[in-house]
């Protein structure tokens, strides 16, 4: 099986960035009340999270590097994030009004989720090459939008089931997603 | 009761971060699989937020407005950075364990908020108070979590047998599904705990519409 495809399905499902990972929980709870809605924000965290991988990768490898600058990695990364987010926002509001009547609502959310900084970091760690880091990074967001989706729907057929009531409210989110976590479990023998 | 004492309070249990506001949960989640990385994290999480808080309180007159998110998150970076630093110096093992979250402290939602909803406007003695408390608040779910997961999933407590030879380990609480049930179980004991105590008297429903 050629490299870049392992890494997508190993970040798509078997290391699953929410349900096996646990990055990125805040709006994966806080986001999924409906499908179309978390669909949406799976969108604008691909985006994001490509563009990030992208501009982090080369600069550590072409500036940070070389200059031997790596124990910066932390604080400019979070920087090049949160300004790049910023950039976006200005653009597809002035470019493209429609898209960012659909997807600029989440993009400053975007900013502070750990999903992207942790990425960003993964590629460093792992060592991907320019194009490995980019097929990583869109199999993460694609993880990502499945495991919120999933929440989503689950969510839709909950609200009209009978719960034990120490369970109302948050506590039966990650009940459920305990379930679906075993579930993605199954996926480990994917690739040997 | 004193000023002070609420402040503290206040993060350690009404406001609990983990367990009743529900943010920054990524990290408390994914290393409490043993007691020894349930602590180092709250001692490195601790450690930022109390120095982060104590930093822009002490200079909060002289931050602008209009800049004070990028300032913010620059000293918490700062901060992380070495936090990370010394981990990886000097505790090699405890920084592999945990990997990715201790940068990733610096996307904490609990720092970030608490330094712009407190330190930014409150003198430095409250501002330290109130960190304090914070990760306090922090660790004791955290450890509290960890005790639980390995205890059940391994036997033992900070690498030491307490279970008999003959208990068979309960992997799938070390794993990330148990991860989500001992967090909702979590969660929902001090729901309940917050119901009992702070019942108001005038019976007023649950906020949630027990949905």
């Amino acid at each position: 099986m050629p490299v870049a495809l392992k890494i997508f399905i190993t970040a798509v499902l078997i290391n699953n960035i929410i349900l096996m990972r646990f990055i990125g929980l805040c709006p994966y709870i806080g986001m999924s009340t409906d499908v179309k809605q978390s669909i949406g924000m799976g969108f604008a965290v691909t985006f994001v999270m490509v563009l990030a991988s992208t501009a982090t990768w080369t600069l550590y490898n072409l500036v940070l590097y070389p200059l031997g600058l790596e124990f910066l990695q932390i604080l400019v990364f979070i920087l090049i994030i949160a300004s790049l987010v910023q950039l976006v926002e200005f653009y597809l509001k002035k470019a493209a009004p429609a898209l960012y009547m659909s997807m600029g609502i989440y993009l400053p959310l975007i900013t502070t989720n750990c999903a992207i900084l942790a990425v960003t970091f993964d590629n460093i760690t792992y060592g991907h090459s320019f194009f490995e880091s980019i097929v990583y990074s869109v199999g993460v967001a694609l993880g990502f939008m499945l495991a919120m989706i999933i929440l989503a729907g689950l969510r839709t057929r909950v609200r009209t089931s009978a719960i034990p009531a120490f369970l109302r409210g948050n506590p039966i989110l990650f009940v459920l997603s305990s379930l679906v976590a075993v579930s993605f479990m199954g996926f480990a023998g994917l690739i040997k | 009761m004193k000023r002070s004492t609420a402040v503290f309070l206040q993060g350690l249990i009404i406001e609990n971060p983990l367990a009743i506001i529900m943010i920054g949960l990524c990290s408390a989640l994914a290393v409490t699989t043993s007691v020894a990385n349930g602590i180092g994290m709250s001692l490195a999480m601790t450690f930022v937020i109390v120095a982060s808080e104590f930093i822009i309180s002490a200079f909060r007159k002289l931050i602008p407005e209009s800049v004070r998110i990028p300032i913010f998150i620059i000293i918490i970076a700062a901060f992380t950075t070495m936090v990370d630093l010394v981990m990886k110096a000097y505790f090699p093992d405890l920084s592999k364990a945990m990997g990715v979250f201790i940068p990733l402290i610096v996307v904490n939602c609990i720092i970030m908020g608490r330094v712009e909803a407190f330190a930014s406007k409150e003198p430095v003695p409250h501002a330290i108070l109130d960190a304090l408390g914070m990760g306090l608040g922090y660790t004791w779910v955290l450890v509290g979590m960890s005790v639980v997961r390995e205890l059940l999933g391994n036997g033992t407590i900070l690498g030491i047998q307490v279970l008999p030879e003959t208990y068979q380990p309960i992997l799938f609480f070390v794993l990330p599904p148990g991860g989500f049930l001992v967090f909702a179980l979590f969660i929902s004991l001090n729901l309940f705990l917050k119901k009992k105590w702070l019942e108001s008297p005038l019976g007023c429903p649950d906020p949630e519409g027990g949905k």
